[in-house]
Parts: C-alpha cells; structure tokens; sequence
C-alpha cells in the first residue's frame, strides 16, 4: 500500500474516531478510557511482525518486553474495561451479586 | 495444504485487518450508552483477538526456530501480570491503573520503533527511509514521553511519588530545550543521517526525559487532562507505528484512540476553563499553583457540625444534592454514600448527584464509582443540569471536593481558578461540607464556601461521617 493512500485510512479514522467518540455520555467517560487503552495495546502486533526479524539477545529481549508490555495493555484493558461496564447494568436488588450476564442486562430506566 | 496457503495470502490477513478494525469502529459506537456498552467492548476484544491470530499467520512472522516461543513468552508475560491486575484493582484505583496500561502501551511503541530503526534504518536501505522512517521517529518519540509519563502518573496516583506539583528552577526552559533536541534529532536522522547513537540518545533519552518533565509538575487535580493527553499520545504513536509497519490496524485502531483521547483533553480542559496548548506551553499546574495565601487567612470562621444535627437536617429535606469529589475515592465511601441515599429516600427525600466532569482523577471517575456502589444512573446529573436546580435544593452534600465547588471561580477575578465551571452549590439553602481536615484543597487555594454562613463543616473520615450519619438518619 503506498504510504498516501495510508495517510487517507489514517484521516478517515481520524474523522470516524471524532464522530463515535463524541457521541459518548459524561458518565461512560471512564470506560471509555479503558476501552481506548486497551485497543491501542495494538501495538503488540508490531511487535509480532518484528521478532523473526530480530537478531542478538538485546533484540530480542526488548521485544519480548514489548510484546508482554502489549498484551498487558491488552488483555487488563478489556477485562477492566469489561468489569467496570459489568457494574453501570442494573442490577437486580441484591448488593454485589454474582456478576449478572448480559441476557439479563434490560431495564434501564 | 491449499488452506495454509490461503491463510498466508496477504489479501486475507488485509482482509482479516479490515474485519478487525471495522469490530474496533463497531465496539466503541457501543460505548454511547450503558446497556450496549459491554458488548461493545466484548466486539472490539474480538477484533482485537482477529487481528493478533491474523498477524500470527502472517508469512514469515512464527518463522526462526526459536521465535514462536519467544512470542509465546511475551504473550504469557504479559497475561500473567495483565490479568489478575485487572480482576484485582479496586475501580477507586481505576486511574492508576489507567495510566499503567497506558505506560505498558507507550513502552511498546517505543520498543518496537527502536528496533524497526536498528533494522531498516540504521543500515542505510533507501526503499524504507522514505516511507517509514519519519513515522517511526514519531512513534519513538511520542512512546517514550507516553511512556515516562505514564509511569509518572502513575507513581502520583498511587502515591509513590508526592502528589504535589514538583518544579525545578527554569522547567519551562528545560522542556523547550528537550522537546528541541528530540526534533532536531528527529530531523537530522530523516535527512539521511544514520546514527543508532543519536536516535537512541537524541530520541528516544531526550523524550523519556521530557515525559518525566512535564508530568513531574502536575498535581492531582490536573490529573484527567494528563491522563487523558498522555492516552491520546500513544495512541498516535501507534497509529504512526502502523504506518511505518504498513499495517491499517494499527493505523486506524491507533488513530480512533487518538482521536478519543484528544476529545477528552480538550472536555477536560474545558471543564478546568484552561487551553490544552496554554497547559502545554506553561507546564501542567503553573497557572492553577499561584500562591493564594494562608489558607482561612482572610476567612472568618467556619462552623463545624455533627453527624445528628446534619441527618436531621437531611432527613426533613425535600431535595438533598450529593457533591462528590476526590475526597470520596479516597475514603472508598461509594458504599456508605450509597446506603445514605437508600435511607433518605426511605424517609421520602429525592437524592441526586451533582458531578462535575473534572471531579476525581480521570474523566467520568466518579461516575465508575457511584457505578460500583450500585447508584442508579438516572440520579446522576451533569453540571450543566444540576446547576439550575440548586436553588430549589434543601441541603447540598459535599463529600470531598473543594476546587470544583469554590464560588471564588465565579465571584471572585483575582482568584486563580476564576472562571473555571463550578458546581453552585452556594446556591443551595444549606451546605454540609464533609472535609478531612481544615487544609486547603490541592490548589492550595481557599474555599469562601466554607466560610459562607449556610454551610457547616463535618470533619473527619468522610466514610466514616457518612455511615454515622446514615445510622442517625435510620434512627430518627
């Protein structure tokens, strides 16, 4: 792909971010935080393109931490992202119980 | 056979790329309402998945006898540390823990641009330069200050480091002079100057520096704008690095999340009626730690109250607004402020919630944590709707917030967070402050609300002060 049309996805994504993001509620701005650090996590792919690349022990350490540092980012993003949302559902009366799956997730006032 | 071929073509791992970033797109839009939200989240974590198993069989990428296991060591690292911190971390620590991953991503962009530099760069290769390499000095540059940063913010948060701005002698002059050294090495290793030394030294040194500079002296309260700045930055980064990479997930993933983040900053700083360039150019906190004088120096008296004589005066209330703040998280009171407002609307008072957006450390912190306690979202109000409704409002709670309910940001000029939108609940028929001590607020500036002859004062715990008055107002 030549590096203009590049810069068209980056643009487009760029205008597709503005009009989702804006549209998110005060109260979801957390998550919302969450959510996005998890998916920029996606740097870790960039560190699975480059390990067959590597050479020496430094190589390949750094990117053995990049790709730990990704999937922390990615995989604590989601979950934390994921029990957070768990607790803006309503939920039936009883305090702290057991996490409510989302068939039963309606009811919002 | 002709299956592996397939899955190797380059069209379907791009395809698989499309799927994937189109999930993120499609996830995210579910964030605009609570009941959507989880799956939304649930969506983009597929695409996320899609786009990691689409890179694994990308050709070339498992290939060398011991990379699959390097990759795999990475990959248990990383869910070994990443898992139980986020099935552990209490939502009061959500910010931290924020920053942290934050960090980790940052660090990854840096890492993974310094070695797409000692490979394609470094040796002089003409095809790559022109295509990757103004990307890559980006993504290094930006991952290492996101990365520092973060870690920054994160000591802050949790306390490791004082949460007080910290400033040396000439901070802005310092940054200048990084953010130059980092440009300008930027500059002369795009022009075709190959040196390892520079970009490790001249970028990737003068940047982690420049992270550490200019989030030191940032206090607390400024924290949803650092956060959310320091989110939008290495979400660029990632997007730069996919440009680099020739990889659209990572460009529009990247890109979403920059975008995002930009949005918060600028509805943070909005809310703190400060420009995101005049915090930039200025160093976070240098408008906001003006020396406002000794505290309660010119302030007359406060009057302190006890936990009978304030459910007495919200139980015999018609409408009780709840301001929360820092203070709140602090405390962990979410749970006792919750049984409060049960047991006042048993008594037939209306309750609602007054947040004002830069209340806590991170956009929509107080929201997570009313969340947690079970408050149903509709007793929720933003600023914008609750402010018409203080005069009609019997008695204001304040629980541990100062700055974002100090009248001074409407009445008085001179004061520095004049002009910042505030929570009016001086307008209320009477105020109770639930504050831990006398001190003032991080701001270090001085409340008049306390002052003010509707308000009475609560001192101590603030989860303590609400449960003790929970209990008198269940026994009245």
């Amino acid at each position: 792909m030549t590096t203009i049309s590049e810069i068209a996805i980056l643009v487009l994504a760029a205008f597709v971010g503005f009009e989702v993001i804006s549209k998110v509620p005060n109260t979801l701005h957390t998550p919302l935080m969450s959510g996005t650090n998890a998916i920029h996590g996606v740097v870790i792919l960039g560190g699975l393109l480059l390990m067959h690349e590597a050479t020496g022990v430094l190589e390949h350490l750094v990117l053995v931490i990049a790709i730990a540092f990704g999937t922390i980012n990615v995989v604590g993003g989601f979950l934390v992202t994921d029990r957070m949302l768990g607790m803006f559902k309503r939920k039936p009366d009883l305090p702290e119980s057991a996490a409510p799956d989302e068939l039963q997730e309606g009811g919002e006032k | 056979m002709i299956a592996t071929i397939f899955l190797r073509q380059a069209n379907f791992i791009d395809a698989c790329y499309i799927v994937a970033f189109s999930l993120f797109i499609y996830g995210m839009s579910g964030l605009t309402g609570p009941r959507t939200a989880v799956r939304g989240n649930k969506i983009a974590a597929v695409g996320m998945a899609i786009a990691i198993i689409a890179t694994l069989l990308t050709p070339h990428v498992l290939s060398g006898s011991s990379t699959p296991w390097l990759i795999a060591l990475g990959l248990v690292i990383g869910t070994a540390i990443g898992v139980p911190a986020a099935r552990r971390v209490r939502m009061t620590a959500m910010p931290q823990m924020v920053a942290l991953f934050n960090g980790v991503g940052g660090g990854a962009v840096a890492i993974v641009a310094w070695i797409e530099y000692r490979h394609h760069f470094a040796i002089g290769g003409s095809l790559w330069v022109e295509k990757g390499e103004i990307p890559t000095l980006f993504a290094a540059i930006v991952g290492s200050i996101s990365f520092w940063g973060s870690n920054i913010a994160f000591g802050k948060l949790q306390e490791i480091l004082p949460g007080r701005p910290i400033k040396l002698p000439g901070q802005s002059v310092i940054n200048l002079a990084l953010f130059v050294i980092c440009v300008g090495s930027a500059i002369v290793l795009a022009a075709g100057v190959h040196s390892q030394a520079l970009f490790i030294i001249g970028i990737l040194l003068a940047a982690a520096l420049l992270g550490n500079m200019v989030v030191l002296p940032i206090g607390g309260a400024d924290m949803p704008v650092v956060i959310s700045l320091l989110n939008a930055f290495t979400g660029l980064s990632a997007a730069a690095t996919g440009i680099a990479l020739n990889n659209t997930a990572m460009i529009v993933a990247g890109m979403i999340v920059g975008a995002s983040g930009t949005i918060l900053t600028n509805l943070m700083a909005k809310a703190m009626n400060r420009s995101v360039p005049a915090i930039i150019a200025g160093g976070f906190g240098g408008a906001i730690a003006a020396p406002a004088g000794p505290a309660g120096a010119d302030g007359g008296t406060v009057r302190s109250t006890s936990p009978q004589d304030v459910a007495i005066q919200l139980s015999y209330a018609r409408l009780v607004v709840i301001a929360p703040g820092y203070g709140m998280a602090v405390a962990q009171a979410q749970h006792a402020v919750r049984e409060l407002e049960r047991a006042l609307e048993a008594k037939g008072v209306e309750v609602k919630f007054a947040i004002h957006p830069v209340a806590g450390r991170m956009p929509g912190h107080m929201n997570v944590l009313l969340a947690e306690a079970d408050v149903p979202y509709d007793l929720l109000r933003e600023m914008d709707e609750i402010n018409p409704e203080f005069p009609r409002t019997d008695v204001t709670l304040v629980i541990g917030a100062n700055d974002v309910t100090n009248p001074a940001a409407k009445n008085e000029p001179g004061s520095p967070i004049y002009g910042m939108p505030i929570l009016e609940v001086d307008r209320s028929g009477a105020i109770v402050v639930l504050k831990r001590s006398m001190a003032s607020g991080f701001a270090g500036i001085d409340n008049p609300l306390f002052y003010d002859p509707k308000t009475s004062l609560l001192f101590g715990d603030a989860k303590q002060s609400v449960s003790d008055i929970t209990s008198e107002v269940q026994g009245l």
